[in-house]
């Protein structure tokens, strides 16, 4: 199996074309944005409602439970007998995973924010938005990045089970390898999804801590 | 909700099935964590070698697992053994991470008092540390079983997915009903199994139920003061430690 990998790897007829490594890596990237941001939209001034009010937070938190259990295969199938074949019903599968790790993220990090700090800005007549735009959120930025990196980790490696829907991206060499038993083809996906989700994963890590010097700097 | 009516004794065969591929990796994860984080959570190079293949392990997608495992371990691809393995890795890597938290969060003043009694360090590990690490310990376990329960559910396509694979047959046959059916029955067990491990963490843990004298609640968060904005979500669990799909 290692072998045919290898050799569909060394094949330079799959490095191009539609069906082709690199279009196959696009499309997996291309509807994993695309869910990111919807999800973001969504969570983000959730997250920032909760977290600045305190109110939800027992919803937040049993939503959060019931959204970890959902099966994707299942919702994304489900999608798709109801709305048809299409780009919608496994993309709006994928948002329903990247909103609790953002909403979480975004939450917390709000949350989080020492309440002495809160009230110093009121104090200083800052308004409910200011203090929002202006102290909690740049405080919260390490933990809404963490969230954010959650998101887009899930929402990669569950890009894979879009292929069973008919889409592109990197699963369709699994789908595909396992209809045909060909399982050099089934690893070839399996490797580049691992490899994708791993490269994504170390870069985040690093533009997480980048950019989250200036919270401690803040602190001291 | 009528396939399920009206077909009780597959759903209840696959709810079965359902759950030993669930709850089997979930004990494999907490004992294996449990044996890492006793071993090692007192040797940083090893903890940090630990804590990095955990994570490495748990950002690679669950079908990929599912489909690499028996080149690698020369079982059929059909095999359940596949969805067990993966399960376990899973479970084990999010877990060994809370053990150690949880091991680091035991209060120096415990310990020390138990080395004053005359504990040594093996006992104590297994006497003092243990049972105070089991609060954050079944915490983690709910995430593990729960994440569990849902991603057994990708192994139906290739043929392993206990309720998983209503969502196969349902999707092949136009039949939306009976993905429906395999959803709700997820849910349910995953609360179920959230709640049961929940309550036996209580059981397990009178001292922190039982009007918790003050310094006697390691696991338990200090209350807030003043406005209260404490975040009741721990943040790594629900940012960073996600399942994969």
């Amino acid at each position: 199996m290692i072998n045919e990998m290898l050799a569909y790897f060394a094949d330079a007829a799959n490095w191009s074309g539609s069906a082709g490594i690199p279009a196959r890596l696009g499309e997996h990237l291309w509807y994993s944005l695309l869910a990111v941001l919807a999800a973001a939209v969504i969570a983000f001034p959730v997250g920032v409602f909760i977290g600045h009010t305190g109110t939800g937070r027992v919803l937040l938190v049993s939503a959060s439970n019931v959204l970890r259990a959902l099966p994707s295969l299942g919702i994304m199938t489900l999608l798709v007998l109801l709305m048809g074949i299409g780009l919608l019903p496994p993309l709006a599968a994928l948002v329903l995973i990247a909103i609790p790790p953002i909403l979480a993220g975004v939450y917390a990090g709000v949350a989080n924010v020492e309440p002495s700090v809160v009230d110093a800005a009121r104090a200083i007549g800052m308004k409910d938005s200011r203090i929002i735009l202006q102290v909690e959120l740049p405080l919260a930025l390490p933990l809404i990045l963490g969230g954010l990196r959650g998101a887009i980790l899930q929402v990669v490696a569950t890009a894979t089970i879009a292929a069973y829907v008919n889409l592109g991206g990197l699963g369709r060499y699994i789908f595909d390898g396992l209809a045909l038993y060909d399982y050099g083809e089934v690893l070839v996906g399996a490797v580049l999804v691992t490899a994708l989700a791993l490269v994504l994963d170390g870069l985040l890590a690093l533009l997480v801590k980048a950019l989250s010097p200036a919270r401690r700097a803040i602190a001291r | 909700m009528r396939w399920l009516l009206d077909n009780p004794g597959q759903a209840w065969a696959l709810t079965l099935e359902h759950l030993f591929l669930s709850i089997v990796p979930t004990v494999v994860g907490v004992a294996l964590a449990l044996v890492l984080g006793l071993v090692f959570g007192n040797r940083p190079r090893a903890r940090a070698v630990i804590t990095a293949v955990a994570s490495a392990i748990f950002t690679i997608p669950s079908l990929a697992l599912f489909v690499v495992i028996p080149s690698i371990i020369g079982t059929q691809i059909l095999d359940p053994l596949n969805v067990v393995i993966a399960l376990s890795l899973y479970a084990t890597s999010l877990l060994v991470r809370t053990v150690f938290d949880a091991l680091d969060a035991v209060a120096p003043e415990v310990l020390n008092a138990a080395e004053a009694l005359g504990y040594s360090r093996a006992r104590r590990r297994v006497f003092v540390d243990l049972p105070l690490a089991v609060a954050p310990l079944a915490a983690g376990t709910r995430v593990a079983a729960v994440t569990n329960v849902s991603l057994v559910s990708v192994g139906a396509v290739i043929g392993v997915g206990g309720l998983g694979q209503l969502f196969v047959a349902g999707y092949q046959r136009n039949y939306p009903d009976q993905i429906l059916a395999g959803i709700i029955v997820i849910l349910v067990l995953a609360l179920v199994l959230d709640r049961l491990i929940a309550g036996a963490a209580r059981v397990l843990t009178p001292w922190l139920h039982h009007g918790a004298a003050p310094g006697q609640a390691p696991g338990r968060r200090r209350p807030a003061i003043g406005r209260a904005k404490v975040a009741t979500i721990p943040v790594q669990d629900t940012a960073n430690r996600e399942e994969p799909k």
